[in-house]
Formats: C-alpha cells, sequence, structure tokens
C-alpha cells in the first residue's frame, strides 16, 4: 500500500521490539468474540488511474453543467480568481491541524487573524470567530448566543430566513425549553413590522432575521434594530449572500448586535452544498459568549509580535459541558479560501463585484418583468436576488424552461403558502448580458 | 541570527488604488435607480488593497510558518495526523462534481447522489451499523447529531431521561455535546486500568440515564474489553451506547462498533479516512445507526428507486436538519477515493501498521517517560512528564523544545486524567525513519531535561517565533487589526 510506508524487514524488527511474534498479538485486548473473522466486504484495492476513473464515470452522470442555471438561495456561483485555488492549496495550508503549537502555527494564526479583522470590516462590529461550519448553524448558534446574554426564553425568528437556516434553528432550539416564534413577511418581502411589535415582549431575547432575505429583499435593519431594543432584546442578522456587504451598509452601524451568515460566496465553489463557511461577529461586550476559536495577538519571548488562539476558556476542551458551544474543528480551510479571496479583490474589487450583481440583477428584473404576465412579487429593494410571480403553477413552468435547458429558479410553494406561482431567480457576475437574455427569450416563448 | 523577513499584516502592505484582480466590464446599462431604498455604505473602513504579486508572496510566506504532515512526523494523539493522499485533492477538485447546485433538481445530480449513497454502504459495513447520515459537518456535529437521535428516541417513548453518562478520560466534546442535547452530565471516574469499572457504571445507570459516552479505545489508547458487558448494562436500562468514533484507526477492518452493542457511533472522516485537516477544518462526522434509531435521522436521507437515486424529507421521526444541504461533499469524494484505494486488505493493514507503530514508540520509549497505566494499547500511547518533572521540566517544556528538533509535539495535558500528558498518535502512514526521528529526539531531551532544563525552559529557540505569551493573549485580548 502506497500510504503505508513499513516495509515487511521493518514489521519484522518493530514486533521484536514490541516483543511479540505478530501483529494480532498487538490486538489480545479486543476479546475474540467480536474480532472479524475475515475481511471486510468493500471494493477495492483500486488503482489511481482507477479511482479517477471510477469518480469520472460518476461526473458523467450528473448533467447539472449542461444547464443555464439561475439557481441561488444560499448557495451562489461566483467567479474566483485563480490565486485562491493556487495559494489555497499549498500543502502547508492543506495538511496541518488546527494550531494548538503557536510556534510553528504562525500562517494559519496570521490568517485567522486577518480573516477575523475582514469579517469585522464588512459587519461592522468589534469582534469575529476563526468560522463555523455553515450559515445554517451560525444562526442556530447566534440565538442560543442571545439566549445566554439575555437570558430569556423566546426567540423570534422572521419567516422570511432561509427555510433551511430555520429548520436547523428547530432542530438546535427543540431541547432547551425555547420558544421559537416566526414573524411573518409583509408585502415588500420584508419583516412586518406589525407583526414584530406584537410578538416582542419582555420575555425575548433577539430577533434573528436575514438580509438580504430568502426573498432577496434588503431589510430595513435599522428600524428593526430600534424596535427590538427597545424590548431589551438583541438584533441578529444572518447574510446567506456577504457580497452583498461590498455595497450595503454594514449591520453593526445599523444596530445588529450579533451578525452570522455564510460566506461560500468569498471564494468557495458550490461544491453540492459544501464544505462551506459560516462566520460570526459580535459586539465587544459580548466576547464571553462568542462560539468557535479565536485567534488573538501576543507577543514572544523577545518581544515580536505573533498569534495565538486566545480565550479558550469559552471552549469545550476547557470547559467541557460549561462551554459555549460544542463545536472544535471548524471550517479554518474555508476561511483561508475566503481570506485569500477577499484580500485579492480588496476595497475597489469586493465594491464592484457587488455592483456586477446588483446592476446586472437590475437588468434582468426589467427583462423578465416586461414579459407579459409575469411580475416582481416584492416591492422591497433587491441585491442580486428577487422572487417573480408567474400566471401559473411554478413547476410547470419551471419543467418547460427545463426541456430547454434553462434552470429558471428556486421553487417557494413548499415552504411559503401562497407562493406556489412564485421563484426565487438570482443573478450573479458570471451571467453575461447574453445569458439574461436568453432567459428573458425562452420565458417568453414558454409563457406564450 | 539570521534576521528572516518579518511577514506584516495585509492591511500594514496596503496601498490605495491597488487590486488583485481584473474584472469585467458592466455589459448592461446602469441604472442609479437600482439602489433606490438601500442603505449604501460609504467605504469598506481599512479593507485592503493590495495587487497580485503581494498576495501570493504574502501568504507563500505565511504558509511557510506553519508545521504540516506533508513536511513530517505530527504525532497529536486522539487527531489522526495521517497523510493526506493527493489523488483525492484532485478528485474533490473535478468541477463534473464540485460544480453541481445543492438545489439542482435530483436528477441533474445523479452522479452526486450516487457517490454519497455508496459511502454510506461502505461506512455501514466497515462499523457494523444498518444506516448513516452524512450530514454532520464535523466530529463534533456528528455527536450532538447522534444525541438528538437517542434523545428524540426516548421522546418518542415518552420520557426524554436526563442524565448521560460519561467517563472522566473523554474529549470535552461528548459532554459540551450533551449539554447542547438538554442533558445533565454525570461523570464516570476512570478505574486503575483507565477503563470503565463494570461496578461504577451499573451504580450510576438507572432508568433516568439517557445514554452512556464510550470512546473505544478510549483516549488513552485502551480498548475497552468489556464493551459488550458495558453494553448490556446499559441496555438493560433501557439506555443507548453512543460510540465516540475518533478512533476508528485503531479498529478498522478487525473489529466493529456494531458487533460491540453500540447503537449509535460518529465517524470522523477527517481523522480515519485521511481527508486533511486544512488547519482545523473542515471535517466531516458521518453518524452511523442501529435499526432502532434510524426513523430519527436527519432530512434529508438518500434513497434509490428504480435505479435513481432521490432525497426524501417525508419523515415525520426525523430530528430535522442539523446543516444546511447535505453535509461536506467535497470531504465526502475524498474519503471515499480513500476507502477504494485502500480496499477490505488494505484497510485492516491501516489499522494493524497504526497499531504496531504506535507500540514500537511506546516499547521505545517506556522507562524514560512515565506511563501511568500499563494496559495495553492499541493505535496511541499517553506518557506524562513525571520523571522530567524532577529536574523541573513539564510537558509544555518537553513539547517546546520538540519543535528545536523539527518535529511536532504529541497532544499535550489531554486526557486529564493523566497529569503532564504528553498523548502520541504516529498512524500507519510514518516510515521506520520518521519513527526513529522523533523517539531519538524524544531521548535527547530527556538527557536534556537532566543536563540543561534551562534549554528545555526557554524552547522553542529556533521556530519563526520564540515562546508566546497566551496569558497576556487573554488577559489584554487584541482580536482584530485595529489601524486605518
Amino acid at each position: 500500500m502506497s500510504y503505508i510506508p513499513i516495509s515487511d524487514r521493518d514489521k519484522k524488527e518493530m514486533l521484536e521490539r514490541c516483543g511479540v511474534k505478530s501483529v494480532e498479538d498487538l490486538f489480545c485486548c479486543i476479546p475474540e468474540s467480536i474480532r472479524l473473522k475475515g475481511l471486510l466486504n468493500l471494493p477495492g484495492p483500486l488503482s489511481e488511474p482507477e479511482i479517477l476513473e471510477y469518480f469520472e464515470e460518476r461526473g458523467k452522470k450528473n448533467s447539472f453543467d449542461r444547464y443555464l442555471s439561475f439557481l441561488g438561495g444560499g448557495a451562489y456561483d461566483h467567479f474566483i480568481p485563480a490565486v485562491v485555488d493556487y495559494l489555497s492549496s499549498r500543502g502547508e495550508f492543506v495538511s496541518p491541524y488546527t494550531p494548538y503549537q503557536p510556534e510553528v502555527s504562525q500562517g494559519t494564526l496570521q490568517v485567522i487573524f486577518e480573516f477575523q479583522t475582514l469579517i469585522c470590516q464588512l459587519t461592522g462590529l468589534d469582534i469575529a470567530n476563526a468560522s463555523l461550519y455553515d450559515g445554517a448553524t451560525g444562526a442556530a448558534e447566534a440565538v442560543l448566543m442571545a439566549n445566554r446574554i439575555k437570558n430569556k426564553k423566546r426567540l423570534l425568528v422572521a419567516s422570511n430566513v432561509h427555510p433551511e437556516y430555520r429548520q436547523v434553528i428547530y432542530t438546535y432550539t427543540r431541547n432547551l425549553g425555547l420558544e421559537v416564534v416566526e414573524i411573518p413577511y409583509d408585502r415588500l418581502g420584508r419583516v412586518d413590522q406589525k407583526g414584530l411589535e406584537s410578538a416582542l415582549n419582555s420575555h425575548t431575547s433577539v430577533l434573528l432575521c436575514q438580509s438580504p432575505n430568502y426573498f432577496g429583499v434588503v431589510e430595513d435593519l435599522k428600524t428593526l434594530g430600534e424596535l427590538t431594543h427597545k424590548h431589551d432584546a438583541l438584533l441578529a442578522v444572518v447574510i446567506s449572500e456577504p457580497l452583498s456587504l461590498g455595497l450595503l451598509e454594514a449591520p453593526g452601524k445599523l444596530g445588529a448586535d450579533i451578525v452570522t451568515g455564510e460566506a461560500q460566496s468569498f471564494g468557495l465553489p458550490l461544491s453540492y452544498g459544501g464544505p462551506y463557511l459560516g462566520f460570526m461577529a459580535c459586539k465587544k461586550e459580548f466576547v464571553r459568549q462568542l462560539p468557535g476559536r479565536i485567534a488573538g495577538q501576543t507577543v514572544d519571548a523577545e518581544g515580536r509580535r505573533g498569534f495565538v488562539l486566545t480565550l479558550s476558556t469559552r471552549e469545550q476542551h476547557i470547559r467541557r459541558e460549561k462551554a459555549t458551544s460544542n463545536i472544535c474543528t471548524n471550517q479554518a480551510h474555508c476561511a483561508l479560501r475566503a481570506t485569500i479571496y477577499l484580500e485579492t479583490l480588496g476595497r475597489q474589487g469586493l465594491k464592484k463585484m457587488a455592483w456586477l450583481n446588483l446592476q446586472k440583477a437590475a437588468y434582468a428584473l426589467d427583462r423578465l418583468t416586461s414579459i407579459p404576465g409575469v411580475s416582481r412579487k416584492f416591492g422591497g429593494p433587491v441585491f442580486n436576488e428577487f422572487v417573480l410571480e408567474f400566471p401559473s403553477d411554478w413547476e410547470r413552468i419551471k419543467q418547460k424552461l427545463e426541456e430547454k435547458g434553462i434552470l429558471g429558479g428556486l421553487s417557494l410553494g413548499n415552504d411559503y403558502q401562497g407562493l406556489e406561482r412564485c421563484a426565487l431567480v438570482t443573478i450573479t457576475e458570471k451571467h453575461s448580458r447574453e445569458k439574461i437574455d436568453r432567459y428573458a427569450e425562452v420565458l417568453r416563448e414558454v409563457l406564450k | 541570527m539570521i534576521n528572516v523577513i518579518r511577514e506584516p499584516l495585509i492591511f500594514e502592505i496596503s496601498s490605495p488604488g491597488k487590486s488583485g484582480v481584473r474584472l469585467p466590464a458592466l455589459d448592461v446599462p446602469e441604472r442609479l435607480e437600482a439602489v433606490e431604498g438601500l442603505s449604501l455604505r460609504e467605504d469598506i473602513e481599512g479593507f485592503p488593497e493590495v495587487s497580485e504579486t503581494e498576495i501570493t508572496r504574502h501568504f507563500t510566506r505565511l504558509s511557510q510558518m506553519n508545521y504540516c504532515v506533508d513536511f513530517g512526523f505530527y504525532p497529536l494523539g486522539s487527531c489522526t495526523m495521517k497523510y493526506n493522499p493527493k489523488l483525492n485533492e484532485k478528485i474533490a477538485g473535478m468541477s463534473s462534481l464540485v460544480g453541481v447546485h445543492p438545489l439542482a433538481p435530483e436528477k441533474l445530480a445523479q452522479g452526486n447522489l450516487e457517490l454519497m449513497k455508496i459511502l454510506e454502504n461502505l461506512l455501514c459495513e466497515i462499523t457494523g451499523m444498518d444506516a448513516v447520515s452524512l450530514q454532520p459537518a464535523a466530529g463534533a456535529h456528528g455527536e450532538l447529531t447522534g444525541m438528538m437521535l437517542i434523545r428524540a428516541y426516548h421522546q418518542a417513548h415518552g420520557n426524554p431521561r436526563k442524565y448521560v453518562l460519561i467517563p472522566d478520560s473523554a474529549h470535552g466534546t461528548n459532554p459540551s455535546s450533551a449539554h447542547i442535547c438538554g442533558y445533565v452530565v454525570k461523570e464516570i471516574k476512570s478505574n486503575d486500568r483507565g477503563t470503565i469499572s463494570l461496578e461504577d457504571l451499573a451504580r450510576e445507570m438507572t432508568e433516568e440515564v439517557a445514554a452512556l459516552m464510550v470512546t473505544n479505545p478510549n483516549t488513552l489508547g485502551v480498548f475497552e474489553s468489556d464493551i459488550c458487558q458495558i453494553a448490556e448494562i446499559v441496555h438493560a436500562r433501557g439506555g443507548f451506547v453512543y460510540m465516540d468514533g475518533a478512533n476508528l484507526n485503531a479498529l478498522a477492518g478487525v473489529t466493529r462498533p456494531g458487533d460491540m452493542k453500540v447503537d449509535v457511533l460518529h465517524l470522523n472522516l477527517h481523522k480515519t479516512f485521511s481527508t486533511p485537516h486544512g488547519g482545523g477544518g473542515p471535517g466531516s462526522g458521518p453518524v452511523a445507526v442501529k435499526k432502532i434509531l434510524e426513523p430519527y435521522l436527519p432530512v434529508p436521507v438518500i434513497e434509490e428507486k428504480d435505479g435513481q437515486y432521490y432525497l426524501n424529507y417525508n419523515r415525520p421521526q426525523s430530528i430535522g436538519r442539523v446543516k444546511s444541504f447535505y453535509g461536506q461533499f467535497q470531504v465526502m469524494l475524498k474519503a471515499l477515493a480513500y476507502i477504494l484505494a485502500l480496499g477490505p486488505a488494505g484497510l485492516r493493514e491501516m489499522t494493524e501498521t497504526a497499531v504496531l507503530n504506535s507500540n514500537y514508540i511506546r516499547k521505545s520509549l517506556e522507562g524514560i517517560y512515565h506511563l501511568k497505566y500499563d494496559s495495553p494499547t492499541l493505535h496511541e500511547c499517553v506518557f506524562s512528564d513525571k520523571f522530567q518533572k524532577d529536574f523541573g521540566v513539564s510537558n509544555l517544556d518537553i513539547s517546546k523544545r520538540l519543535l528545536d528538533y523539527g518535529l511536532h509535539p504529541p497532544t499535550m495535558s489531554f486526557p486529564l486524567i493523566v497529569h503532564g500528558a504528553l498523548m502520541i498518535e504516529p498512524t500507519e502512514t510514518e516510515s521506520r525513519r520518521d519513527l526513529d526521528l522523533f523517539i531519538e529526539a524524544m531521548k535527547a531531551i530527556d538527557r536534556e531535561a537532566r543536563e540543561n532544563p534551562e534549554l528545555l525552559r526557554t524552547a522553542p529557540h529556533i521556530t519563526y517565533v520564540r515562546r508566546l505569551d497566551e496569558v497576556q493573549a487573554a488577559r489584554n485580548p487584541v482580536l482584530r487589526w485595529e489601524g486605518k
């Protein structure tokens, strides 16, 4: 086996040193009755070219890449600069463990420190952690964190938060005696303010909303912050398309206390849903309740700057059942990719990238809604996603588009009653004018 | 001493107007009214501006400050730092697989669904369990999911129960996961062999206990030989046996948790199945269960009908989702490629060699470093600094000195039941030469402890930075770059 560099001669000498005759003797502590008598029923061993072919054959069974896709909804197909793949695939970044020995992990630690800084700059908050699993678990961690801070059992979650994020929140909170209340959305597609006001009371820890929300609509965070703060509750914002922060005001400056989200847009491929990149930032005063790892700056024995993992008394390996979260391994390598991506684009590049997305989406919205029978469902301002309403059931239109090679958008009917005729359409900088025009032409034809 | 380049933070080399990327021009008419109703930011204050050259040098230099498996021996106990095959990285980069949107219609993603189903089936065979969910993102996430399954079962049968029993040698994630699942943790003391005592367990195991969480082999590398009796005691009171599968590299192909009457376990694909740790993730923590817990698995589950794979969301007893989409897909691809490369005999050889390497190190260092428990060990062994303490040298000093020898230290100060622990797990992917380099370095460090302890207390001496002040970092936290 090429991954096992012990020769037969090595093995013989090593067994001698161990004072045993055969390797089996080293397993004497495992009762005979539960030891496997033969080999497992597994395929292989396959050679390197055979394995490549094995996966290539399965790749051919995926026909997704033969379609023009307008799917988003928490997973976005953005351009990734070549340096991101090149630099992140260095073995020095791919193959180390968590930086428990900081003297030989300054690369990873400085990257985390830079990542935390970038997330703070984008969100307008004071501190950020080293990463969480994804946007959905970030949303769940955010409401649990708010509950620890406020120690009140009522959690408000906007119904226009990504359906999968809400499902994860339910899974996480179900066993903890917490009350989760969903807040309806209004005609603009935003959190319904009247609904929110009537749901807020003195037992409420937090409102979790998403912006841009699952309908692509950017929320009025300032007002939501004022309303929640009036009831001594926190405003937590989850963001599934953080590229929007290249243009939109930082949520921290609009009143958000905790900002979490999914940073797949920052240099991670679609990857059929993972690994993605959860992030979380908050105000300084909540640092002891922040889940996950944090890198901090310090000095070495000669007074030079260096970085370490710090404030670990929040974490499971020290605090065990009293920890803020059970998270251990997180998404460090994904955070590295995001760091390279963001630093490569930089201040101007990120703004421009966001501008391309917003402008192309505006163009697409114009083109598509100029087709008879197609209208914009919600009036609220959007970034790069929007909901269209069609004259008849979306599922049938979707099928017809698919037959013509177009994945026109995501269905909303399963998750939202009354939106059976609607679809969520996503535009990124990768959609050229020609592709958008093609969608419009085919849709016009299909609706005839 | 040579004055190596001190790599600044990217923010410190930023200069206005630079960018590392060339983006296309807008190819549609610009509409300024598109921003109506939006609160726009004036600037991204402090955001860096650098060229592609500077990006490349910055990250190349940073990378060179890292120790990694590609460079050398990395014997972190409980972490299974084995070599990461390069073929697997290539597969995880195939655009026909990873270019697929997670919400694509299932019929356009048949290859991906099939690969995930194959991996589920192979993991069932390796563990002796009946069903697998690939959704959990990492080991601790798998633990949490597993405990939620147990709770859902008890809840469905009228009482979620109150306690979870966990040995004092367990990973910190075990009590933390049980707590987040709404349970109160009761610790069981290890006996003088370092294992669970049947009498203690029988006394603690009441009908208010939902489960026992057991790591097998445990964090000392010692196999719980009484595992079947342990399971009987737990089952007799209606509880479940949860196994932390972090140490599966000691068992795969030799014995199976399912055959030990374990009801649920998580696997760490980033440990046993060779996927890289990436400096702290992504991992992948699939959960494997017996039939009795299958109805509660997270949604969706992958099913097959008439040769077509699909995602089934209609599972009324399911605990729900634990993550968006289906899990860490790229990591799954790497693990599957690894299992295919090994085959059944290779998997067994993997385990046998991991155990041989660990015992070789143990025998070579026994007597020089203190071994608290003399029970036989499998894939890892736990020494302590007890002998070196006489010269004022701690496990921390020994570890830092190893860095000067160009080697990564073992896990320090864990498990908690061994004071001054040095927990060594070599894995099967180390050559005899690399094992001997480590053994010789450990022997030399013991001599240095006697002859020149100050050398150890001030180590490391030749790394990019010297010993770092962790107390100051925590007392006076600087968690981001503060300049403008």
